[in-house]
């Protein structure tokens, strides 16, 4: 129950904001994360964003998996080669 | 960013799970809470792909699945009301309560409205000003929240046809009651988006009293993975922490706004949990000067005797217990499937029993 998804602002107006799902705009409530600006994502559950989705702390999560993968690839390549 | 592809990658995901196979010295236990992480966990097969390294055993983490039986049959009573409409979430209208349940009420003509969000009771309420719509408040602390902001709208806008049946629960103390009980765990995976309400320090008990790791975690493939590594990692070099391994979603205090939300619309109250029984301050009920938005004083409920599901051969207690795994139930599979139901744990889309179910056969 507690599923929540992260869905980019598109436009504010007051406390409620647009966001896009699955190509299906619906307006969600700001209520809880009225720090929230346009081109923000945020985690949305039950029509509420919960969360603001730090940009920096995700870019560092999707390097530390790229950088997995290129430790893989060496890895594979080290073994063909020898 | 919105993109989870990347976080699905099967080189990186191979890459962890042979680190946690090779770390393992000793098969690690680790309970996770959340509904959502068992169903992530058995969809992408990763209970198989990290045994016997890791023996991951399911929380009581689905608030559908604790509702206890006399709070179902309130909800279903308070459907049958002349003039009242019961909204809910989705989940809730196939638990059966003594009699019937709030489908079977449906089907018989009581209003019952499955609503996505409270922002939905609300609309509702505005639309029909000559009914009363009473809101079904369940959750952990990542809905209720939502639910206090409504409530709080509601008293803005003196909407007096609406109030909220909160049987919210408190994460914490469900979780202190497993690790205090017998269960050995030597970690402990926490929720994902309830930490992004309380924050990553408010799980410090973990390691402050039970002496045990705990990483937050997000629900993808790689986000579990990352926060087993480093669970896995922690028990075996011993350093008992909080891991918060969910940072794009999950800062250290949590949402402070809704924090402050909910200490001025709901408080801590003792709350009955189906499995792990009374726990003190375990729940959610209105504060006192939202008494106007509580349906407990807006009706006058009848005392109603609990429906004991165990005497239909039900063992979901001991599942959200952790105590036994689904198959360990008699019903499962043959008398209980999801087509034909006969605990929460197999109704609710996130119940154990039914990730076992629709993910698990061939572990079986």
């Amino acid at each position: 129950m507690c599923l929540a998804v992260p869905l980019q602002i598109i436009a504010i107006d007051q406390d409620l904001a647009t966001v896009t799902m699955s190509g299906v705009q619906r307006q969600i409530s700001l209520a809880l994360t009225p720090e929230a600006q346009v081109g923000d994502y945020v985690l949305v559950h039950t029509g509420y964003a919960i969360s603001l989705i730090s940009p920096e702390e995700a870019q560092e999560t999707l390097q530390l998996f790229a950088d997995i993968d290129a430790a893989v690839e060496q890895a594979d390549a080290d073994k063909e080669a020898s | 960013m919105s993109d989870s592809s990347p976080y699905r990658d099967p080189a990186a995901a191979q890459y962890l799970i042979g680190e946690i196979n090779a770390m393992a010295s000793r098969p690690v236990r680790i309970i996770e809470f959340c509904g959502g992480h068992t169903h992530a966990i058995m969809r992408y097969g990763l209970r198989r792909a990290l045994a016997p390294a890791v023996k991951l055993l399911s929380g009581p983490g689905c608030p559908v699945c604790v509702t206890a039986d006399h709070d179902i049959d309130a909800a279903i009573w308070l459907s049958q009301q002349p003039g009242v409409i019961l909204a809910t979430f989705g989940d809730m209208l196939h638990v059966p309560g003594m009699h019937s349940s709030l489908q079977r009420e449906r089907a018989r003509g009581a209003r019952v409205e499955v609503v996505y969000s409270a922002l939905d009771a609300l609309a509702l309420a505005r639309k029909t000003p000559d009914q009363h719509v009473v809101m079904l408040g369940i959750g952990f602390e990542t809905t209720a929240p939502t639910i206090a902001a409504a409530i709080k709208q509601a008293a803005r806008e003196a909407l007096d046809n609406f109030s909220v049946y909160s049987v919210h629960k408190l994460t914490p103390p469900a979780m202190r009651a497993i690790l205090s009980g017998e269960l050995l765990i030597d970690a402990v995976l926490a929720p994902g988006h309830l930490s992004a309400i309380i924050g990553a320090d408010a799980w410090q008990f973990i390691p402050d009293e039970y002496g045990i790791p705990c990483a937050t975690a997000g629900f993808e493939p790689l986000d579990i993975l990352l926060a087993l590594h480093s669970l896995v990692r922690a028990v075996i070099e011993g350093r008992p922490q909080v891991l918060n391994t969910y940072r794009r979603g999950v800062a250290q205090h949590g949402n402070q706004m809704a924090q402050e939300l909910l200490s001025q619309v709901l408080l801590p109250a003792d709350a009955d949990w189906r499995g792990l029984e009374m726990m003190p301050s375990s729940g959610l009920e209105l504060a006192p000067e939202y008494a106007h938005y509580n349906t407990r004083c807006r009706f006058e409920l009848p005392e109603l005797a609990s429906t004991d599901a165990s005497k239909r051969g039900c063992r979901c207690g001991e599942v959200l217990a952790a105590i036994i795994e689904p198959t360990e139930c008699p019903l499962f599979g043959c008398a209980c499937t999801p087509a034909h139901p006969v605990g929460p744990c197999m109704i609710s889309a996130e119940g154990t029993c039914s990730a076992f179910f629709r993910y698990g056969r061939e572990e079986i």
